[in-house]
């Protein structure tokens, strides 16, 4: 009420902003506070820390930093009330390469012990232990002895150093959080031979994924633009591959073309299509000439590319088809007046109509395929020359052990991704509103 | 040269003839065990004639009492016969008789009624343009359903088939698809009874449902207001907010697998299904935040405004008036995100290694080794897919508007 009262005083419009805008501004921003926390800590941090990570050489091991590791136990058989007996504490460095700077245990010594004898390191006040270690050496071993006596406390109690658990402090390097940098991991990955090829691959994997999901995608969408009966099932049935999860599709894939007991390559070579099986998942390359030039075919990688276009032309079919049926009729009309043949109709009307929504699928499609990692791991695990980019940062990060490589690969992903997104966001067209 | 009706008409009636004698072929073969050879040649010179027969008919069908598809068929079951001598699958007669001339009839049928269809209209003498290309959109129509149906539907066939049939036979003849029955329920279904005694799949089921269910929840808590700020509450930024929230989607989940990894493994977060519920609703929150905003700038304001006029705080606008109106966008929502939830698969594989709480994809992945055959990897598969398939189709119409209502204009 109060920012209409100001607008009826004042002579001209409002300037700045209102006391209600303003509540509105801070409800919106208070609306929008929980998902901007979420997205920055699991997705903007970690693109950060991605970097961090990338010049930094850290292996999968280092995620356990060095710590010294503290075994307790009671020696000497004490029977009675008495009697002497001696506590130890094995201590030893977990790393075998990295010191552990000041070391301090401290623990509670279990009723009904007495303290006879300490180790030089060590003070006791009231039950607590407490023993100043300082810097200890990579691989460094030590046993701490406590000699003593027993009163029927300890012995009636069911193994009395349980009470109370050693607790050790003590600071190491984390290679994680240290200031430590160098590019050895970039030198790596670029001076390796396969990673011009893991370029290439990625490339050709996107390039033809996205255009085959398209075409696929623009033609069911042409068959299903006609009313039938069963359209609706028809329609359905064609989303399948995108609904499914991956896991299920990608392992059906890998039995249908299995070499030795897949049913497609049953088919082929008892129909006498071809001689032997071909491993369509497992190798590499075909050879052949064309007019005397020797040619290569890259088999898996064209199978994990028709995979591509299979899984993701329902989602353009989808797009197209609500595009296409959102186009008013009377054009269509006009041109058969006119005498436009079907051809020229889809050439002339449909497609200029189209072309919106098409180039915002390849866009879409053409990052999500770059970025697409599920589909190649599971078919192939990046063997036999289809291991794109993504795949290398698992292959880098994990099963190499080499978290830093990986991360670097990861940077290179993010770098080649906002390149494009750069692009396209510069000649993408405005007015389908993505 | 522009090609007259007859070579439209023969070039239609070989490719359907080809076609449907591979296609009725291949399924025979899968559906028997048997290796039905389809005799192409034949069927094709079969299929070439009748379509000439048939134009030859329609053209003249006044003078005839029997319609023109009833000699196109004659003479395409009479050509194949006698090209293929009598075995149009090269099988001996007495093998599967009823499966064959069940094949037999679908195909003089099929290829029949495909012939039909596509030269209805055409006569004997030339063709317009608009005719032929008539004829082409039908015949490349055709063809696409026939490829398409196959290349959907024969991965999810040979899944189902492949889970329902044991280690010995599947060796012994990968092309036997067929169910046998002789062995009863339990022999069919052992895969699955195995997986949910041995394998513990009830529990990777609950673990999925109760991830997906909880993704979905929380997602929706984060996205509902956000949604409604981005598109009704005016702010300095807003504009920019409603595009940017869609580029985090396009950020690769495998770049955040190594950081996340990194940080999740030394707050002990990473085995744990904690983890995954901070990790999945952060992926899916800006999707849903840019489908539902979409939906919430369609619905009108002054709904909205008459029921703040009427003394509703925004948190009651939103409550009593956004949320039962966009009903249907949550459902699409909601079912989007179970599907994304349900489907994942890279934070679950680098993420969990107790198998007491697996999720389905992991279970399935811990399929995939030698020891463990494969109708039980396929019958995992289906497990893993028929309750996202059930629902899916349960709401198809929600998702379809859902998901090109917010970007599709016109």
């Amino acid at each position: 009420m109060s920012a209409q009262n100001q607008q009826q005083d004042s002579s001209g419009p409002p300037k700045g902003i209102g006391p209600m805008q303003r509540r509105e501004m801070w409800l919106a921003y208070l609306m929008l506070a929980p998902t901007f926390a979420i997205i920055l800590i699991i997705v903007a941090g970690p693109l950060l820390a991605n970097f961090w990570i990338s010049v930094k050489p850290v292996q999968l091991a280092d995620l356990r930093p060095p710590t010294v590791l503290v075994n307790e136990r009671v020696r000497g058989k004490p029977a009675a009330a008495g009697d002497s007996a001696e506590i130890q504490y094995r201590l030893r460095n977990s790393s075998q390469d990295a010191e552990v700077r000041n070391v301090v245990l401290t623990d509670e010594v279990p009723e009904g012990f007495n303290v006879t004898a300490l180790p030089e390191d060590c003070a006791m006040s009231g039950r607590d232990l407490t023993c100043t270690i300082g810097t200890v050496d990579p691989g460094w071993r030590e046993r701490l002895k406590l000699e003593g006596t027993v009163t029927d406390a300890f012995l009636a109690a069911n193994r009395p150093e349980r009470a109370s658990k050693p607790v050790i402090e003590g600071d190491a390097d984390n290679i994680l959080t240290n200031f430590d940098f160098s590019l050895e991991n970039f030198r790596r990955i670029f001076s390796a031979d396969e990673f011009w090829s893991v370029l290439r691959v990625t490339f050709y994997y996107t390039i033809f994924g996205t255009g085959g999901a398209l075409v696929l995608g623009l033609f069911a969408a042409q068959l299903l633009h006609t009313t039938f009966v069963g359209r609706g099932f028809v329609r359905g049935l064609f989303l399948f591959p995108y609904v499914s999860p991956v896991i299920a599709v990608a392992f059906t894939w890998v039995v249908l073309f299995d070499p030795f007991s897949g049913t497609v390559n049953a088919l082929l070579t008892k129909m006498g299509v071809v001689a032997d099986p071909i491993n369509f998942f497992g190798q590499r390359a075909i050879e052949y000439s064309l007019f005397g030039i020797p040619m290569e075919f890259p088999l898996a990688l064209t199978t994990v590319i028709a995979f591509e276009a299979w899984r993701y032309f329902p989602l353009s079919f989808l797009f197209i088809l609500a595009r296409m049926q959102s186009i008013n009729t009377d054009m269509y009309e006009a041109a058969e007046m006119d005498g436009a043949t079907p051809l020229q109709q889809f050439w002339y009307l449909s497609l200029p109509q189209l072309m919106g929504i098409l180039s915002v699928l390849f866009l879409l499609r053409f990052i999500w395929t770059f970025n697409k990692f599920d589909d190649i791991f599971l078919l192939t695990g990046g063997n036999a020359g289809t291991r794109t980019l993504t795949v290398d940062v698992y292959e880098q990060g994990f099963a190499l052990s080499n978290l830093g490589a990986g991360a670097a690969v990861a940077v290179v992903v993010f770098v080649v991704l906002v390149t494009f997104a750069t692009l396209f966001i510069r000649f993408s067209p405005k007015e389908e509103g993505l | 040269m522009r090609p007259g009706s007859i070579l439209i008409a023969a070039v239609t009636g070989l490719v359907w003839g080809v076609t449907a004698i591979v296609v009725i072929a291949v399924t025979l073969t899968l559906i028997t065990g048997e290796v039905a050879l389809p005799q192409a040649t034949a069927a094709g010179v079969a299929g070439l004639a009748s379509a000439l027969v048939f134009v030859w008919r329609q053209s003249s069908e006044k003078s005839s009492g029997m319609p023109a598809w009833v000699w196109s068929a004659i003479t395409l079951f009479l050509i194949l016969m006698i090209g293929s001598f009598a075995a149009p699958f090269n099988l001996p007669i007495g093998i599967v008789p009823v499966w064959q001339g069940l094949a037999l009839i679908l195909f003089v049928l099929g290829a029949t009624w495909a012939t039909s269809v596509c030269l209805s209209g055409a006569r004997l003498g030339p063709m317009s343009r608009y005719e032929r290309e008539v004829v082409y959109i039908r015949v490349a129509k055709g063809i696409g359903f026939v490829v398409f149906t196959i290349i959907v539907a024969l991965p999810f066939y040979v899944m189902v088939m492949t889970s329902l049939k044991s280690q010995q036979t599947l060796l012994a003849n990968p092309l036997d698809l067929s169910i046998d029955f002789s062995q009863g329920l339990d022999g069919l279904l052992r895969s699955y009874v195995e997986l949910f005694t041995q394998f513990n799949f009830g529990r990777y089921l609950l673990v999925s449902a109760y991830v997906s269910v909880a993704t979905v929840v929380l997602t929706l808590l984060f996205s509902v207001p956000g949604a409604y700020a981005v598109s009704r509450l005016r702010f300095p930024g807003q504009a920019f907010l409603a595009r940017s929230v869609l580029l985090i989607y396009m950020v690769p989940a495998i770049v955040l697998v190594i950081p996340l990894y990194a940080v999740f493994s030394q707050l002990g977060l990473r085995n744990t299904l904690t983890g995954l519920l901070v990790v999945y609703p952060a992926t899916t929150i800006p999707v849903a935040l840019y489908m539902l905003q979409g939906y919430f700038r369609g619905l009108p304001s002054e709904l909205e405004e008459a029921g703040l006029m009427d003394g509703l705080s925004r948190v009651g606008v939103i409550l009593k008036i956004t949320l039962p109106l966009s009903l249907p966008a949550l459902a699409s929502v909601s079912l989007y995100v179970f599907m994304i939830a349900w489907n994942e698969f890279l934070f679950a594989f680098m993420f969990l290694d107790n198998p007491d709480i697996f999720t389905l994809s992991r279970g399935v992945v811990s399929l995939n080794s030698s020891e463990v055959p494969r109708q039980h990897l396929m019958a995992g598969a289906v497990i893993a897919t028929v309750p996202v398939l059930v629902i899916f189709l349960w709401f198809e119409r929600f998702l379809v508007q859902g998901l090109t209502a917010g970007s599709v204009k016109g």
